[in-house]
């Protein structure tokens, strides 16, 4: 048999992005033994990437506020699907881990009066938005990282994990290889902490990184873990959509959140129509008191002027980029215009470095001249392990999720800038919980031979098949169904099409073969990463199927209304006896107190 | 349009040689979107590293004709119709396999770095001006390009006596902190070596993030070792005055 080496820690992190090195660090300062493994180098997780900012209600540049706008404003956003109590302890806790992140080295934008400056987002009632120009979670990442190399955290870099090991009904450990070499390990742990991100290569035209192939996802469901929410995909409505190279990158909310003007190929301001009725008066009723707004966010000034229309969620902004392209509105390379090219070109520059330097150097245009050609992009996954609010551990013990892999947080639709700040509040209570729990473990964790054999056979595999189908064609075919069958708009004939399809597709993950060693070979690794992206998907296609209604981030074509009957059930995903089960589990009760911040007209203040 | 070609080192550190391809152009292609096109064609054990595909992780540098790069920042119709485009890997550190090497010395480095500390636990009043230019420090996205281009590193090979520009721009980014209370001048001068550092440059003009690597984080720190070492005043005031207000780091 191949060999393999070993480690054995009190808990082990799987993933290090913010999440990931947030639980770590918690962990580790708990004093319990911790390793962190991530299939990148550091610093490289798709946190490296965000760019508008983390949500936190600092109040810095609204006075007015407080966590109980941004629990609304969530809560709202999520189309009251959210687990509430991760949203409450979200927006409570935000605030103290931004400035824990400011104490630790990052520097943030600052206002004229010394503090964070913060900046406005879609579905967001305040300016909320921490941010440093458009490079927020570079800071972020980077601040962490040199935080946590420092605390006597085993770091193993450029290491997927594979499996994850049982002991009974508790996690045991987990199984990887290392990128550079091939070569196997095994990590004996008490706890687990699933920190792993998204789906969104399941995704033709994404914002995600190759890494994201639901590793996360896969690994808990074949624990035993479940999944929930899983119909809810983020499109983001903004990603550049030309030159081909780069479809699907995105373009920061903070165009729009700075002033970014949305309009068709007739130049018609298109978002005023797109409005529902239900947030109507949340927003801008014309162009001058959009105008006012604008005026007001660039010189730093209080304003009774309501936001533009394009700061609508995300769900709502790109189904209308949608169907105007689709009714012959939309720009040449099939998008539509986006420009902040109104504003004096040294304010973009400065608010938007990298969007400037994106669009310059990868599609010729210059953004403070022009308006730049936008479409959706798959981005988010708000679906993901269903976690204790307060501990963020799975059904599975000792087995935690944080971060994009989780779900509940989100609901049906997630607000921008409520990821990073979802992944410091969340981060840390994992590795709180994970500590906690490991406390009271005095046993070591056992891992049966044969299952290391298994994990290691099924890596094996793909070699003893040199002539075996291309995993990439494998990819692309499954890239055609998930866009074609499981996108933006769904419908019941679709969708019972796509899992038909993704059925068929399945069989073929056993027969695909790749040549040359196992030294840093991106096709082998695809081999394995292709079981987790099918189970995501497959995860995806059914919830969305089950969910018959319109909600958040799900669209049915053939179900338009939000039933208020499907507003009382999470869709949940798991494994049963080797066949993926669906159940509508109730969704957490929320407290009276916090009910009543729905029932008022006006914008709750803390 | 007619196909682009890629000479592309496939080898690891026993030895390779150049594999030719013909790669079908689209626009606005980079570099990056060929070498994925091989992988998913032709080769799909090549090996290269990539993340974001747009300028912001740092992963995907190689040297493309000879000149170190972003691959998903070099466009393909920079160059010439036909014209012949070698894609290696980048040279300063040991190769794994193919476009990726082995820059487990820089982790190393920075892990040496005194980390950033501050005394103040309380609400911080922090003015923009201030901190301008350790946000430009702070855009690095650990590309590894300058590391790859010092010729400290890359000729005379003393990755034991020298940090590189990255990290004396890491260094900036913590000393001019307003925040940071922790002198870490002993540790620039000895085990940093800065003093190897002779100004050439080459480091500043391949940084894509357009960091101003010597004028501003490079000359300035040695200025701050100078006064800090060298300078009679400034020893005899650190004498009666028991020195900066900053600590020094024990490393
Ligand atoms: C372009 C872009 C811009 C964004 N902008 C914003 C923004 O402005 N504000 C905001 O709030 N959100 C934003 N988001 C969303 C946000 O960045 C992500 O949701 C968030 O960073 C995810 O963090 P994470 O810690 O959960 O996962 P990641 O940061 O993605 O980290 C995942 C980690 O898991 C590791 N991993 C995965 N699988 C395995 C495995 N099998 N074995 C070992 N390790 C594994 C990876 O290597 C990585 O280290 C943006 C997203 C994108 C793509
Ligand atoms: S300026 Fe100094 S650090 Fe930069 S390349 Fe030249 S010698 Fe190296
Ligand atoms: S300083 Fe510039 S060249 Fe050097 S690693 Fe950072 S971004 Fe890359
Ligand atoms: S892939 Fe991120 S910098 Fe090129």
């Amino acid at each position: 048999m191949e060999n393999y080496e070993v480690h054995e820690f009190d808990v082990l992190v799987i993933g290090a992005g913010g999440a990931g090195l947030s639980a770590a660090i918690e962990a580790s300062g708990m004093g319990v033994s911790v390793g962190l493994v991530c299939k990148s180098l550091l610093g490289k997780a798709h946190t490296v990437m965000a760019e508008g900012g983390i949500a936190a209600a600092l109040a810095n540049v609204d006075p007015k506020d407080g966590w109980k706008t941004h629990f609304r404003d969530t809560m709202i956003g999520g189309k009251m699907l959210n687990n509430w109590r991760m949203a409450q302890l979200h927006a409570q806790e935000a605030p103290d881990r931004v400035k824990q992140l400011e104490h630790w080295g990052a520097v943030f934008d600052r206002t004229k009066d010394g503090k964070i400056l913060q900046r406005a987002f879609g579905g967001h009632t305040y300016k909320r938005l921490c941010h440093v120009g458009d490079r927020t979670g570079l800071e972020m990442i980077r601040t962490l990282q040199d935080k946590g190399i420092h605390q006597g955290i085993a770091i193993f870099m450029e290491c997927a994990i594979t499996k994850l090991f049982k002991d009974g009904d508790r996690i045991s450990g987990a199984f990887g290889y290392f990128r550079e070499d091939g070569r196997y390990v095994l990590f004996k742990a008490k706890a687990v902490i699933l920190a792993t991100g998204g789906i969104g290569k399941a995704y033709p035209i994404t914002s995600n990184s190759w890494e994201y192939t639901a590793d996360g996802h896969g690994l808990a469901y074949d624990a035993g873990a479940d999944l929930i929410d899983m119909e809810f995909i983020q499109f983001h409505p903004t990603g550049m959509v030309w030159p081909p190279g780069v479809r699907g990158l995105l373009v920061t909310e903070g165009v729009r959140g700075e002033g970014g003007i949305l309009r068709n190929n007739k130049g018609e301001r298109f978002m005023y129509k797109y409005l529902p009725e239900a947030t109507k008066n949340d927003y801008a009723a014309d162009d001058k008191e959009s105008e006012e707004w604008v005026n007001a966010a660039v010189s730093g000034a209080q304003t009774t002027a309501r936001r533009p229309p394009e700061l609508s969620t995300r769900d709502n902004v790109a189904r209308a980029i949608y169907n105007e392209v689709k009714n012959g509105n939309g720009s040449p390379h099939g998008g539509v215009f986006l420009d902040i090219s109104y504003l004096p070109a040294d304010r973009v520059k400065k608010k938007l470095p990298s969007m400037y330097h994106q669009f310059k150097e990868l599609a010729d245009v210059d953004i403070t001249a022009g308006p730049m050609e936008v479409g959706p992009t798959m981005h988010y996954t708000m679906g993901g392990v269903r976690v204790d609010a307060d501990t963020q551990e799975s059904r599975v013990p000792g087995l935690f999720a944080a971060g994009e892999v989780s779900g509940g947080m989100h609901g049906s639709n997630r607000l921008g800038g409520n990821s990073l700040s979802d992944l410091l509040v969340f981060g840390k209570r994992a590795g709180t919980g994970a500590a906690n729990y490991v406390k009271g473990i005095n046993t070591k964790p056992d891992i049966p031979k044969e299952a290391i054999e298994s994990a290691i056979k099924e890596m094996e595999e793909p070699f003893s098949r040199a002539d075996g189908i291309n995993p990439y064609d494998v990819q692309k075919k499954l890239h055609t169904i998930m866009s074609t069958y499981v996108g933006i708009y769904r419908d019941e004939k679709d969708l019972e099409t796509g899992i038909a399809k993704l059925e068929e597709l399945k069989s073929q993950i056993s027969k695909v073969g790749i040549k040359g060693s196992k030294a840093f070979n991106p096709g082998w690794h695809l081999c394995r990463d292709l079981r987790n992206m099918f189970i995501a998907s497959e995860a995806v296609a059914r919830s969305a199927l089950l969910r018959k209604e319109s909600r958040g981030a799900h669209s049915r074509t053939d179900y338009p209304n939000t039933e208020p009957e499907f507003g009382k059930y999470n869709t949940s995903v798991f494994d049963k006896g080797g066949v993926m089960t669906l159940e509508q589990t109730p969704i957490p009760e929320m407290p009276a107190d916090l009910k009543e911040l729905f029932e008022k007209k006006e914008p709750a203040h803390a | 349009m007619p196909d682009a070609v890629l000479k592309i080192f496939r080898g690891d550190s026993k030895g390779g040689e150049y594999k030719t391809y013909k790669v079908p152009i689209e626009d606005g292609m980079v570099v990056l979107d060929a070498v994925h096109y091989i992988q998913a064609t032709y080769d799909p054990d090549l090996a290269v590293r990539w993340n974001c595909k747009a300028a912001k992780c740092g992963s995907c540098s190689a040297e493309v004709n000879g000149k170190p790069s972003l691959m998903c920042k070099t466009r393909m119709d920079r160059f010439a119709q036909g014209e012949e485009i070698l894609v290696q890997p980048i040279k300063t550190f040991p190769l794994i396999k193919d476009l990726v090497t082995n820059v487990s010395w820089n982790y190393e480095q920075n892990k040496r770095i005194a980390p950033f500390h501050s005394d103040d636990a309380g609400e911080w009043t922090v003015y923009q001006e201030d901190i301008e230019r350790v946000q430009e420090f702070r855009k690095c996205i650990e590309c590894f390009l300058c590391q790859d281009v010092c010729h400290v590193l890359r000729d005379h090979h003393r990755t034991d006596a020298f940090m590189g520009p990255r990290f004396l721009v890491r260094v900036a980014g913590l000393d001019m902190h307003p925040k940071d209370d922790v002198n870490r001048m002993a540790y620039l001068k000895n085990e940093g070596g800065i003093g190897m550092c002779n100004i050439t440059k080459c480091c500043t003009e391949v940084c894509p993030e357009d960091i101003h690597i010597t004028d501003n984080a490079i000359i300035p720190l040695k200025e701050r070792v100078v006064d800090e070492f060298y300078d009679p005043v400034a020893i005899f005031l650190k004498k009666v005055f028991g020195g900066k207000s900053k600590k020094t780091a024990s490393s």
